[in-house]
Parts: structure tokens; C-alpha cells; sequence
């Protein structure tokens, strides 16, 4: 039944009692997996303004705010770059906070989200993931996410409405802890997810209350009116007086990143431990362990490319699957690691960094230039504006780059699978 | 103004929220405004202030001039900073306490951060907006903005501006917002009454000031005061308050409602380099602006 007056996107389920005490399973889209996690969390202040296909994940929480099931604000702001500039001063004042965004929406707030990073603030934001125009397109790919990479958020990719959930609360776990200190985006693909309904078993109030203690940052300025600050102001080139300049505060928000992986993993085993559900961390791999090629991809690629492993063995080609979780900070690391064993890589992007190649192609390459011994990397684009991404194209693409592989090809310009004949 | 206005400097509180020693111009009518806002508002005030002559004033990490607590925003997003911390105090049970003041230039309000302070005001969100308004875009070396008057020279109309200034009070009137007032920083006292007013207030609040600028208007450091007062003695700048919808004229602008008691514009015009390549006709056109400008406030009144 469709409740009336509410967010007409999903029919609204009975929650199903779980196997444990106050979990209930629901089956909820993705952005209502986002809302019920970000209810969980407590969030104190929620500024959002519509855009497709985020904008479910805030009607829910209007609902739930209004209904009084959540005890927080909504600031109903008139633009993106004004619902991030109000959550950097709600946070700043003391708060917990959330946002979510796509497409245009993300890239109006660009400005916004270099703040938020430079004032360390631990905002959460779920970028629900669409393409960028011109031209329009309303459709999935993840040109919007990566084209914020360099701003200094985390940013981690979802596979399901499960891990949409649960990354959400982690997200403020690992946003809110004093190593860090810094906004966390969590991206998951618009339509894919945003509007899939899936079960997803909700973690009881009590759960998460253990997990995620209440809201604390270095800026509460409600609570020391009797000790002014003033907040960002303006920097001068070098240090004075044994106090930080600009160049040393950017270095800090670096080593933050940095340190953030580290963070990222002990929250999940902490969460995990709770929910009995781990996401892997950094990264995830599938069948990876005796595989001698490895696809490379993030949120609906990589799960696209699971369902071509089977056939692919079945071909001959070992191939096992890379989930990047966390595309930054970017886990050079976590990714050398897990591929030390493979000969040969293949990268879906559904992305591009306009004039070099996919946005993850690319950052693989530079966590594997150091590898001892490097494997063969070609990747492709795929899926742009909604193109359909399919199995048969991950087995097209793999067995054309074991074949490059042979040969050690390089190829500086772009592979792109699905295009129109003759384009 | 009635309830609670003084009349007299030594009525004004002595602590100082805007300390001595700070970085803005020789002759700057905006720190003096600033000096007054800030006693009348107090030590329970949040401010945010955006890019502007103010964020020099506030001074350089890690020193500030400043004894309250500020958020530095970018540009263009005066209001949406105020509008969450307002949000903030809200769910924290600390509005009915604390004060949140955005105070930004006249291009961060009538230009680039008019979006987000329409939509704060239109959310009737609870706090005071200050504009305070030097008619250009001062901070960046003099550019020309939306409240730059008409035929004013800035680097950007080296022959003086075509168009009037924008009328932003009437704006926010369209907004249906409950205080409204305009000041100027050459009365100071009157500066300090209309913040006490507007803190009377629930709601958005909106108080725009006229700040005269030595270099940016061309005048000498020591004749600040008196081309304010010409401003509005020549009822250039009228001096008002709109208390829910109804604009009360202050002390200062009511002979203004006589044309013959009003002082010529080119009195004021005279006195600053910027006008001063203008014509008799340019004056005269300006004087027919300024003229109509009445007739408009006597209907309201």
C-alpha cells in the first residue's frame, strides 16, 4: 500500500522481525536505505534541496522529522551550495548533519565541499550517483562523485542497499573520529540502487547507539560562547609565531586522508562485529584469491563484472573481481596488495577524466607503478549517462585485454565498450 | 524610536566587542558601524561574515580583532551559513539565548549572496542580517556592484555607472520579513538603536547601512562623517525602519519629506572624486532619481 501524502517512489513495507532482538528486515530502495541509516545516526540538522534521483532520501526524512520519529532540523534550502554552506555553520555550531545530492546538485556545492574539507568538519553526504550534463541525463554513472575527488572529502562506493546502510552510519563513525576529522561521502548509483528495492535488515536503535556515541567535533562553538573563535580567517604564506599557515594546515587535512584507511578498516571491524556484516574496508575482493586477472571497478561495475566470472573461467580466464570501496583518499596500498599475484588488469570506469582516461584506470596505475612487479593494465569506458553495462561487455572487454596483454600493447587512447555501431 | 534607543554616547555600553587595533582603512565607516552593532548585539552573538572588507577587519590568523565568536563563510553564502547555525542552536535549545548575525558586504547581498539571503528570509529563518553597503566592490580594489549610484566612477565604469543602485530594503519588504531598517554610520547612535530594535525580533531581520569609503569613494579620511550626513540630507540614503510592513521615517530623513528642505545632490556629488567627471545633466538626472525616490517613501508612509 502506498501511504497518502508520502513519498510516492516505494510502497511502504511492514519491517520483518530479524533473528536478532529490535532488527527488523525491510524492503526499501536505496536512497530509503541512506534515510533509515541516517535516522539511526541521530543527525541533528538535514539541508538538502531536490534534485533527481537523490531526492527520496530526503523526502523519507522529512517524514520522519515531521512525523517525530527523528528529532532533528530540516533547513528546505534553496540551492545545493546552500545546503552545504548550512551544514558547514550547523556543524561548526555543534551538530550532527547530513546532506544528499547528485549530478548538478554535487557539482554546484564544488566550492562548498573544498570548505567542509578545510574545516575539517565531519559532514556526511550520500552522492547519489548521475551523469553530468551537457547535454541532460538524468541516468547513472559516476562522472559526478569523481569529479569532486580532488576536494579533500572521503568518498566510498556501494554495491547494494545493505552496504548503503551500513556505510552510512560507519561513515559518521569514521568522519566523527579525531584521526580523520573530515566530510565522508557515500556514493551509491542513482536508479541502480537509488530506486532498487532490496531486503535490508536495520540494526536496532540501541545497536547503534553503542556504536556511534553522540555527536562530538573540535568546532562546538555553542558550547564555549565564553571562548571565542574566529573561524577561517584569513592565512598569511608562512607560519608566525609558531602558529600553522595555510601550507601547513593543507598538509595536515593530507596526513588526515592518510590516516583515514587505517580508520576506515578498525570502523568496519567494530561494525562488523556488531552487525555481523563486513564490507571488506578500502577494498573487496570477489573469486580474487587464485584469480590471474583481476577487473577493477567501482559500485555498479564491479558488480556488474561479478556476474562474467563464471563464464569468463569457463573460457579459460581466471578472472576474479576488485571492489574499490574507497576511492579517496585512494587506497594505493590496499589495491598493490590485493593484486600482487595477478598478470594482467582490467578497469570498467564509468567516468571519464576528461583528455587522460577513466578517473580509476588511472589511479590504479599509479598504486601499481611501485608494485614489484607490475601487472598488464588496460581499462575501458563504459555506461555513460545510463548506457546499459553489461556482462557481455565485461567478457568482450576482459578477453580483449588478455589478449593486449600478450602482446604488452600500450594503447594511450581510450577503449570505450557499447557505443552505437559505427560511432 | 521608542523603548529602549538612547540618545546619548554615553549611554553605550563601554564594553568593546570590536577591539581597537584593527586592520580596516583610516576614515573606515564600516568598522564604526561594526564597533556599534556589536554593542548593541553583545556577548551572546554568533556571527558570520563572507569575503569582504570585513574579513580584513577581523584580521590575520591568529590574531583577531574580534571578541565574538565568528564563521568565516565563502562569498555568496552569508544567509545559508546563518540559516544553519540558527538550525543548530534550534535543536540544541540555544536560539532563545544566542543571537546569529550574518554581516556581509553590499556585493555578497545585493549580488552574489542574494539567492541564498532570499531564501533564508523567505524561510523566515531567525536571525539579523547586516548589509553593509560602501556602493562597490571595496575589498577588491574598488569594482562596481549592483549598489554602486549612478554615474559613480569604480574601475570597472571608468566612465560612471549607467544604471541607479538596486533597492534592496524593498526587496526584502517583498519578503514580508518583520524588522526592516536603514542606517547610516554617521549616526552612529541611530546605528546602535535599530540593532537593539532588530534584536527584539524573531525571525529574518534585515538592516542595511550606508558605509562611506574614503578611497573608494574619494574623499579625505576626516570628512567620513559629513558625506554620510549629506547622503542623507540630500535624501540619497533615506533613514527608515519597516516594523511589519509599516515604514516609520527616522529623525534623520524626515526633513527629506519637504523637497525644498532637502539638500541638492550635487552637494554631496561635489565632494567625492568619484562623480566627478559628471555633467549638469548627470546631476540633474540624478536629482529627478533622488526626487521620485520621495514620492515613493511619502506614499508608504
Amino acid at each position: 500500500m502506498v501511504s497518502k501524502g508520502k513519498s510516492k517512489e516505494v510502497a511502504k513495507v511492514e519491517g520483518k522481525p530479524a533473528g536478532i532482538k529490535g532488527r527488523e528486515i525491510m524492503l526499501i530502495t536505496g536512497n530509503h536505505a541512506a534515510s533509515y541509516a541516517v535516522k539511526a545516526s541521530r543527525v541533528q540538522v538535514v539541508s538538502a534541496y531536490p534534485i533527481t534521483p537523490q531526492s527520496p532520501v530526503v523526502e523519507k526524512l522529512s517524514e520522519f522529522i515531521e512525523d517525530g520519529e527523528m528529532d532533528a532540523r530540516m533547513i528546505r534550502v534553496e540551492s545545493e551550495q546552500s545546503a552545504m554552506a548550512s551544514l558547514i555553520s550547523a556543524s561548526t555550531t555543534g551538530v550532527r548533519v547530513f546532506t544528499a545530492t547528485s549530478s548538478h546538485g554535487l557539482l554546484f556545492m564544488h566550492e562548498q565541499l573544498a570548505w567542509a574539507a578545510g574545516t575539517r568538519l565531519p559532514i556526511v553526504m550520500c552522492i547519489v550517483t548521475r551523469a553530468i550534463g551537457a547535454p541532460w541525463s538524468v541516468w547513472t554513472d559516476h562522472q559526478d562523485a569523481v569529479s569532486q575527488r580532488d576536494t579533500g572529502w572521503m568518498q566510498i562506493f556501494c554495491e547494494d542497499n545493505q552496504e548503503i546502510y551500513d556505510t552510512v552510519i560507519e561513515a559518521f563513525k569514521i568522519a566523527e573520529d579525531e584521526r580523520v576529522y573530515l566530510p565522508v561521502a557515500v556514493c551509491f548509483d542513482g536508479y541502480i540502487l537509488s530506486h532498487t528495492i532490496m531486503p535490508v535488515e536495520l540494526l536496532s536503535q540501541a545497536e547503534v547507539d553503542k556504536f556511534l556515541p553522540p555527536f562530538k567535533s573540535h568546532l562546538m562553538i555553542s558550547k564555549s560562547m565564553d571562548d571565542p573563535i574566529g573561524l577561517n580567517p584569513v592565512t598569511v604564506p608562512d607560519p608566525r609565531e609558531g602558529f600553522p599557515a595555510y601550507m601547513e594546515l593543507r598538509h595536515r587535512m593530507q596526513q588526515a586522508l592518510e590516516r583515514s584507511i587505517a580508520v576506515m578498516e578498525e570502523a568496519e571491524g567494530q561494525f562488523g562485529k556488531l552487525s555481523g556484516r563486513n564490507h571488506g574496508g578500502a577494498v573487496r575482493g570477489y573469486r580474487l584469491d587464485d584469480a590471474d586477472v583481476a577487473i577493477v571497478g567501482m559500485g555498479s561495475c564491479s558488480s556488474q563484472a561479478k556476474t562474467a566470472i563464471e563464464a569468463l573461467r569457463a573460457s579459460g580466464i581466471k578472472a576474479g573481481v576488485l571492489t574499490v570501496r574507497l576511492f579517496r583518499p585512494f587506497p594505493k596500498q590496499r589495491v598493490r596488495d590485493a593484486l600482487k599475484h595477478v598478470s594482467t588488469v582490467v578497469v570498467f570506469d564509468r567516468d571519464v577524466a576528461y583528455g587522460l582516461e577513466g578517473a580509476l584506470c588511472a589511479e590504479t596505475k599509479v598504486a601499481l607503478y611501485n608494485a614489484p612487479k607490475p601487472p598488464y593494465i588496460h581499462g575501458f569506458i563504459v555506461g555513460l549517462g545510463g548506457r546499459d553495462f553489461t556482462t557481455d561487455h565485461v567478457i568482450q572487454g576482459t578477453k580483449m585485454v588478455v589478449a593486449m596483454a600478450k602482446n604488452k600493447e600500450i594503447h594511450d587512447e581510450t577503449t570505450w565498450l557499447g557505443l552505437m555501431e559505427g560511432e | 524610536m521608542e523603548g529602549t534607543s538612547i540618545t546619548r554616547a554615553d549611554e553605550l555600553p563601554e564594553e568593546e566587542l570590536m577591539l581597537a587595533g584593527n586592520r580596516s582603512c583610516a576614515g573606515c565607516s564600516m568598522s564604526l558601524i561594526y564597533r556599534m552593532a556589536l554593542k548593541a548585539l553583545g556577548k551572546d552573538t554568533i556571527l558570520t561574515v563572507p569575503a569582504s572588507c570585513l574579513t580584513v577587519l577581523h584580521g590575520l590568523y591568529h590574531k583577531t580583532s574580534v571578541a565574538l565568536n565568528v564563521i568565516h563563510t565563502t562569498f555568496e553564502t552569508t544567509a545559508a551559513s546563518a540559516s544553519g547555525i540558527v538550525a543548530a542552536l534550534e535543536v540544541l535549545g540555544l536560539d532563545k539565548k544566542i543571537t546569529v548575525v550574518g554581516f556581509a558586504g553590499d556585493g555578497g547581498t545585493s549580488d552574489i549572496g542574494i539567492q541564498g539571503l532570499s531564501g533564508a528570509a523567505e524561510r523566515n529563518t531567525n536571525f539579523i542580517y547586516a548589509c553593509y553597503d560602501n556602493e562597490m566592490y571595496s575589498n577588491t580594489g574598488t569594482q562596481r556592484s549592483g549598489q554602486t549610484p549612478y554615474m559613480a566612477y569604480t574601475t570597472t565604469t571608468p566612465h560612471g555607472k549607467i544604471e541607479h543602485k538596486k533597492n534592496i530594503p524593498m526587496i526584502m519588504l517583498a519578503h514580508n520579513i518583520p524588522y526592516i531598517a536603514t542606517a547610516c554610520a554617521s549616526y552612529p547612535l541611530d546605528v546602535y538603536n535599530k540593532f537593539k530594535r532588530a534584536k527584539q525580533f524573531k525571525g529574518t531581520r534585515y538592516i542595511h547601512l550606508l558605509a562611506p569609503c574614503p578611497p573608494g569613494w574619494g574623499f579625505q579620511t576626516e570628512e567620513t562623517i559629513e558625506v554620510g550626513k549629506l547622503a542623507v540630507k540630500t535624501g540619497i540614503f533615506p533613514v527608515y525602519e519597516i516594523i511589519d510592513g509599516k515604514m516609520l521615517l527616522s529623525k534623520e530623513s524626515e526633513p527629506c519629506l519637504d523637497p525644498k528642505k532637502r539638500s541638492p545632490v550635487a552637494d554631496y556629488m561635489k565632494r567625492q572624486s568619484r562623480f566627478k567627471h559628471v555633467s549638469q545633466q548627470h546631476i540633474d538626472t540624478y536629482q529627478e532619481y533622488v526626487n521620485g525616490q520621495w514620492d515613493f517613501i511619502s506614499k508608504m508612509l
